[in-house]
């Protein structure tokens, strides 16, 4: 049974995914590889050289820039955390509520809607809100407030999937023990559930970090974030300075992606060890 | 199921929708009111739709003209259809180089399909910006492809690619095949591979097999997929801003410059609807399909 179905994977399906593979990993390399050269001209090798890396910490703009996407980053991603766990635990525990239908809708329709309608349409109610309440001022409240919104779909999807596979009886004997229903849930589930939390906090820290649409809306003259900045200079042409920043965000980024899905496999792995024995 | 947790319910449900509704649903309300207005000199820059007179008496001055103009001016028809056209085929593209993907995935084996998934994943989460950005590194004149062929005698003189619809093309590629890749591969994985015996067993060649069982069960993957490619694709600024020339009008971008170039708010608020109008069909099919996967 299990050969048969390994026997159905032909080289030529390989070979397409791993040239697709290759496809997706090229330009990010080449990036990296142009990033340590020593020439200001972007196409001449003039050797190896990390003096673009130098140069940024130089760069006050870029310092600044960082630092406000980075505190945005934070703020946004705990608060998406927050939120999106609320509603993955409304939907899976609570099979019918008022509202559940305009939930589910708004949880899913910020995946597929274009950033630049979300933008536009948030940028319109911080403003109208503004004259209307003198609130909020335009800055990191707004970016982090519209952050916020499309990460914590982002966090309901990861962790309604893994909400829904946890195992209820636990919790149910919890609670036939004496404890609360907000205690055996903090006690029993919310470890169940903490490695898809984590990582959706990660994916949110990185889309966050990475939007440059949203914000550039909703941030207002005074406030830059780093893709901004990046998105400013870019618009000017390649330079190598731009290289250097990007290799790094490219690499840090990285390593918060394959983290968060090493978190979700390790978890993943350790459940269906667990079913297997206890099927046994 | 036994109904706990009554009280506290509404402390659970309460934040989330109230919060999305306040900062997702609402501002399209908001969107639609300027729609309405004017463009005029003053902070906001839009004209007032509803207003209360000296005698407290409610007024609407709502103006056509933003929608009249949107068909009047051609540039908009010219970047809807653009845009959707880019899109449309950005999306077959994706799905003709997605679909074998997902499918080497689903038949690898279960121990390193995760791994495999993680490693076309991890584009996508990786900054968008920057991707491009990469990207252009690699088409631009004397950029990576270039350079490449030209050392090895394939061509005479660089290939203009950056400022045309095929930098578009292959941006819009690049950024969102692993969206097309996630979904197949999630429908894929899932398919009863005892049919396939069956059918293997009562005579049928592999390729019969895949066009009579494969490909229709997958329906629901190349559609969840082609909505996930499409949507954001008709809606795109970063790569026809950066990659493209400036016949490459995509919607988005001509909502951007409405924005931010001409200041014109109402007017971008009504590029913003009708687009979102145009984009109700494609939404609501994916609504319906990821529900639908949710559930089953």
């Amino acid at each position: 049974m299990r050969r048969a179905r390994e026997e159905r994977s032909p080289t030529a399906l390989l070979t397409v995914l791993f040239i697709g593979i290759a496809l997706l990993y090229l330009p990010i390399l080449v990036l990296i590889g142009y990033s340590f050269n020593s020439s200001p001209l972007v196409n001449v090798w003039g050797g190896f050289s990390t003096t673009w890396y130098g140069q940024l910490f130089h760069n006050r703009q870029l310092l600044e820039a960082a630092l406000l996407s980075l505190e945005v980053a934070v703020t946004a991603s705990s608060g998406a955390v927050l939120l999106g766990t609320l509603a993955a635990t409304a939907l899976v525990r609570f099979a019918r509520f008022p509202g559940r239908a305009l939930l589910t809708g708004m949880v899913n329709a910020p995946l597929v809607m274009p950033e630049i309608i979300t933008g536009i349409t948030q940028l319109l109610l911080f403003v109208s809100m503004m004259q209307l309440f003198g609130w909020p001022h335009r800055g990191f409240t707004t970016i982090v407030l519209s952050h916020v919104t499309f990460c914590a779909a982002y966090v309901t999807i990861t962790v309604q999937s893994r909400l829904a596979a946890a195992d209820r009886s636990l919790e149910e004997a919890a609670m036939d023990l004496g404890a609360s229903p907000a205690r055996a849930f903090i006690e029993i589930t919310l470890p169940i559930i903490a490695p898809a939390i984590i990582s959706s906090w990660l994916l949110c820290f990185t889309l966050s970090l990475d939007d440059l649409v949203i914000s550039s809306f909703v941030a207002g003259p005074g406030a830059s974030t780093l893709p901004m900045v990046i998105y400013s200079k870019v618009k000017l042409g390649v330079s190598p300075d731009v290289n250097a920043l990007a290799s790094l965000i490219v690499c840090a980024v990285g390593i918060c992606i394959f983290v968060a899905g090493w978190l979700m496999m390790r978890s993943d792995r350790r459940r269906a060890l667990e079913t297997q024995l206890a099927g046994r | 199921m036994k109904t706990t947790w009554r009280p506290g319910r509404w402390l659970i449900i309460l934040p989330p929708l109230i919060f999305l509704l306040v900062f997702f649903l609402i501002p399209f309300a908001f969107a639609f009111k300027i729609s309405f207005a004017e463009a005029a000199p003053r902070v906001p820059p839009f004209t007032d739709v509803i207003s209360f007179t000296a005698n407290h008496h409610l007024q609407l001055a709502i103006s056509l003209g933003n929608y009249r103009y949107l068909l009047t001016d051609e540039v908009y028809g010219v970047a809807y259809l653009y845009s959707l056209r880019t899109a449309f085929f950005s999306t077959l593209i994706c799905l003709v180089l997605g679909y074998p993907m997902a499918y080497a995935i689903a038949r690898s084996p279960k121990s390193s399909q995760g791994l495999l998934l993680l490693i076309i994943m991890l584009p996508f989460w990786t900054s968008f910006l920057l991707r491009v950005y990469a990207l252009e590194g690699i088409i631009r004149d004397n950029g990576f492809l270039n350079t490449v062929l030209l050392h090895l005698g394939l061509i005479d003189h660089p290939l203009r690619i950056m400022r045309t619809s095929l930098a578009v093309y292959l941006g819009i590629i690049y950024s969102y095949l692993p969206f097309m890749v996630l979904p197949l591969f999630a429908t894929l994985e899932k398919l009863d591979t005892t049919l396939l015996e069956a059918a293997a067993d009562l005579g049928s060649t592999p390729r019969r097999a895949f066009l009579d069982i494969t490909l229709p069960l997958s329906i629901p993957g190349v559609i969840a997929g082609s909505m996930l490619v499409f949507i954001p694709a008709v809606g795109e600024f970063v790569i026809p801003s950066l990659l493209g020339g400036p016949n490459n009008l995509m919607i988005g971008r001509v909502l951007w410059d409405e924005f931010f170039g001409n200041h014109d708010w109402p007017v971008a608020s009504a590029v913003a609807i009708a687009f979102l109008l145009l984009l109700a069909v494609p939404i609501a099919i994916y609504q319906y399909y990821n529900v639908r996967q949710l559930e089953a």
